[in-house]
């Protein structure tokens, strides 16, 4: 029988080249998604092989890797991924956002600001910010060839209209130096302001769609609104429960079946390096009660 | 006559030499005008400076053809080298390769006889590899663009002397152009299409 | 006092080792073989390595072993393995004229030069459930007779002679063959690229979408020209030997649907083609595969191109198991960020919907106190 032997990072050193070459083109014309033949990987499509491909194509012995899904080091997937990675590579992991080199994400941005020597890889699942207006790659190739994204500002227009807000929670479009309408992937709005003007270079997978995007650090990223309706990042009205941050991304927590909840950060390092640091919150919050509509 | 015995080497070190040189060339490009250095070295042939040597040995292989100027092409040694180590198909026609090599900038084509992409595909544009005297010396120039914190600065000795000016065809091509990498013996500047160069002069 | 979930990494390894457990199942049974694999189920091992698209025997019934006889899990495990082997080059193209067949059924002529062979085949097997199978059966043994030496010229040649079939495109001198594994796939895509796509598809969305043309989302008229299944020699040429080298023989199916014909003012009217081609013997998935990609040259046809299998973009995005099941079985994953974001919308919504209807409620209410 063929016994399987792998290379360092997994992937082959042709592979390699071929997404090492599809990450400088996408980094030279920011926001643009560049197709590449994404390969089959030891994981299945849709559960991060984009990010993973760009993670093995860029990592080295000297990288620093932390893993996080949802926010969080310790979810499933975050520690099969980084797993992979400390058994093909051999490469050091943390779950500290400052330390690292590298960070491979789904759905999130680190709370904790980036700096210039980290690169952050995200994976994503529809790179095509027009995909579910526009099924037709051979259509959404044209609009983005255009620059012709009225398609996009009429969704978000009729949005308006119907709920009297643009309905866009997550994967919230962007605009990338003022050209490419471009999806952030799945991370809630909130983190949307994050992309814009950071340090640190940002890498975009998707494995199964085969493209790789880019935003360079230091590029105007701005999110798409109406002068009437700019756009408004998302905001929680309690501090986390464990720590007291006012100001990061919370996850909610139902604690029983009678309406219980508390808010905790989905950030779970920069939580628990604030609450090393002697901050902390009330431990549980008050019952959410939703306003039941008035109906007479 | 080289045989392939002679030839220099390409990288001791296959897989961690190029990924060394490839966060290099993606350092510089991500930081336009920053001066990355190139650590891992291989052999080089003919006009080729240590660090071309290195990125090609990264980024080139059956898949990209190359377009080589005339000081390289006409180096035996150059060719052979190349193709033992990347396997690169030499392409006469720039308007169809993926990667150029010029060794003497002065007699840099006009740029729009290389690939400058489509606007539906702007990635099929073709990279230059200039080789330059120097990447800290010589004439300033600001940059701004993607990847600069407000202006960054380079001094540097390049032929032709006008690129930069040459390459604010750019500007108006976008998202098409072409994407230049300078390499002075180890270090590298990358100046991709979205970079704006203003000449300070010396 | 609320503690944030941990322990994620064991709870992982200990999902293995029961998933390891269930896989074996109860240990006083016998463990199954590769080779009972191979030999007893056959033609799972025929799909796998067709949809893999690995001609391994072994490698493919140890993957269906691994994947507990998930036949996608098992193509999957097949496909990530294939994903990291050396590429040497392509062999020279499978002459399957020359295929030592073991089945082959024309649906277009009631004999042919070499005539036909129905072979080891279901297709009049009474479905009735055989206890005798249960445990301890032995076969008769086969039926011989002397081999043939007549060839078995393909159908279709036979209709090209007459030019009643359009000619089979030639690839130029020299032109490299399109592989998606390699490069990424653009729309259009030429026929190489989308035969390959169907070869490696999905058996049960191509029978689907093939059947869709016969209920007339798509017609194109189709009549088996041809079914064979046999060996055929693969050979590869090295560039340094100068001339091909012959690797060994591999089982093929292929079909060729002979369909509605075309012609115009300058073109004298023929039939046209369809094609399939699969590892080991795999009738359905070529049959399937030859009515979609007839269905496909609609647009090369002039024809109208309308239906679900006529689109090359649906179907070529569509049917890759692999990645099917992967995008449907990731919303498993944790989405609670995204979730959040919703709900603190929706809430957000709701909050001004009930204001708003409160608020028209309340001048109607102050209207009948005044009145």
């Amino acid at each position: 029988m063929n016994a399987p032997a792998y290379n360092f990072a997994y992937l082959d050193e042709q592979t390699k080249r071929m997404i090492r070459r599809a990450i400088l083109k996408a980094i030279a014309i920011p926001g643009y998604q560049v197709p590449f033949a994404s390969r089959e990987m030891p994981m299945p499509y849709g559960w991060g092989t984009g990010g993973v491909q760009v993670t093995a194509a860029i990592l080295g012995p000297a990288d620093v890797l932390k893993v996080i899904d949802q926010g969080s080091d310790d979810t499933t997937n975050a520690i099969s991924i980084r797993k992979f990675f400390a058994k093909t590579a051999g490469v050091a992991t943390t779950t500290a956002t400052d330390e690292a080199t590298v960070i491979q994400t789904r759905h999130r941005i680190p709370e904790t600001a980036l700096h210039a020597n980290q690169v952050l890889v995200y994976q994503v699942p529809i790179p095509e910010p027009l995909r579910f207006l526009e099924p037709r790659e051979t259509e959404t190739r044209r609009m983005h060839a255009l620059a012709e994204y009225g398609l996009m500002h009429v969704k978000l227009y009729e949005d308006i209209a119907r709920f009297g807000h643009i309905a866009t929670a997550y994967a919230y479009p962007v605009k990338v130096n003022a050209r490419y309408v471009m999806d952030p992937s799945p991370t809630p709005k909130f983190d949307n302001p994050k992309m814009d003007n950071s340090p640190a270079l940002q890498l975009f997978g998707a494995g199964r769609e085969k493209r790789i995007y880019a935003i360079p650090p230091y590029t105007k990223v701005v999110s798409l609104d109406f002068e009437d309706h700019p756009f408004e990042p998302y905001r929680f009205n309690a501090p986390c429960a464990l720590c007291g941050a006012e100001n990061s991304y919370l996850d909610e927590i139902v604690t029983d079946d009678k309406g219980s909840r508390m808010f905790v950060c989905s950030d779970t390092d920069y939580c628990e390096g604030r609450q090393a640091a002697g901050h902390h919150g009330s431990l549980s919050a008050a019952p959410y009660k939703e306003k039941a509509p008035s109906h007479g | 006559m080289t045989t392939i015995a002679e030839l220099p080497p390409g990288f001791a070190d296959k897989v961690l030499s190029a990924q060394s040189t490839f966060r290099s060339v993606m350092d510089a490009m991500a930081r336009p005008g920053s001066v990355q250095r190139i650590v891992p070295m291989a052999g080089t042939a003919g006009p080729m400076m240590r660090g071309t040597a290195a990125i090609a040995l990264t980024l080139f292989d059956h898949d990209t053809p190359l377009w080589l100027d005339a000081g390289m092409s006409e180096s035996a040694d150059v060719l052979k080298w190349l193709k033992f180590h990347t396997g690169a198909p030499v392409v006469q026609d720039s308007s169809i390769a993926a990667f150029a090599l010029i060794g003497d900038g002065a007699a840099l084509p006009s740029l729009e006889r290389f690939a400058l992409g489509t606007n539906e595909y702007p990635d099929r544009s073709t990279t230059l590899i200039v080789q330059v005297d120097s990447l800290d010396a010589g004439r300033s120039f600001e940059l701004r663009g993607p990847g600069i914190n407000g202006v960054a600065t380079l001094q540097a000795s390049i032929k032709p002397l006008d690129l930069f000016e040459r390459l604010r065809m750019n500007e108006a091509l976008f998202p098409r152009g072409i994407d230049v990498v300078l390499v002075a013996d180890d270090a590298v500047v990358a100046i991709p299409r979205t970079t704006r160069v203003v000449n300070k002069g010396s | 006092m609320y503690v944030a979930v941990k322990g994620g990494e064991r709870a992982i390894e200990n999902a293995h080792r029961l998933l390891a457990h269930k896989r074996r199942g109860d240990q006083s049974v016998a463990e199954v073989t590769l080779d009972q694999i191979s030999e007893q189920l056959g033609l799972a091992v025929d799909r796998v390595m067709s949809e893999g698209s690995l001609y391994d025997r072994e490698l493919a019934a140890l993957a269906i072993k691994q994947a507990r006889g998930d036949l996608i899990e098992a193509i999957f495990l097949v496909r990530a393995f294939r994903a990291t082997l050396p590429r040497f080059g392509t062999s020279e193209p499978v002459d399957t004229g020359a295929m030592r067949v073991q089945r082959r059924v024309s649906a277009t002529f009631k004999d042919i030069p070499g005539g036909q062979i129905l072979g080891p085949t279901f297709d009049y097997t009474h479905r009735l459930l055989d206890p005798s199978l249960a445990e301890g059966f032995v076969p008769d043994a086969p039926a011989t007779a002397d081999a043939a030496t007549a060839p078995t010229p393909r159908v279709t040649d036979i209709l090209g002679r007459d030019g009643l079939i359009e000619s089979s495109p030639q690839a130029e001198e020299g032109a490299s063959v399109g592989d998606l594994t390699r490069e990424p796939l653009n729309f259009p895509a030429d026929r190489d690229l989308r035969l390959q796509n169907l070869a490696r598809g999905d058996e049960g969305f191509l029978l689907a979408m093939g059947y869709s043309t016969q209920r007339g989302y798509g017609r194109n008229h189709p009549f088996v020209g041809e079914i064979r299944f046999g060996e055929v020699e693969v050979e590869f040429a090295a560039e340094d030997v100068g001339f091909a080298v012959p690797l060994g023989a591999i089982e093929l199916t292929e079909c060729q649907m002979v369909n509605q014909f075309k012609g115009s003012a300058t073109e004298a009217p023929c039939f046209t083609r369809g094609y399939g081609l699969a590892f080991g013997q795999s009738e359905r998935k070529t049959m399937s595969m030859a009515l979609v990609d007839r269905a496909l040259r609609a647009r090369e046809l002039g024809e109208e191109a309308l239906a679900p299998a006529q689109d090359e973009e649906f179907v070529m995005s569509h049917s890759d198991n692999v990645q099917a099941t992967g995008f449907v079985e990731h919303l498993k994953l944790p989405h609670y960020v995204d979730f959040q974001s919703e709900l603190g919308l929706l809430r957000k919504l709701r909050q001004e919907f009930s204001k708003a209807f409160a608020d028209a409620q309340a001048p109607d209410a102050m209207k009948e106190a005044a009145e």
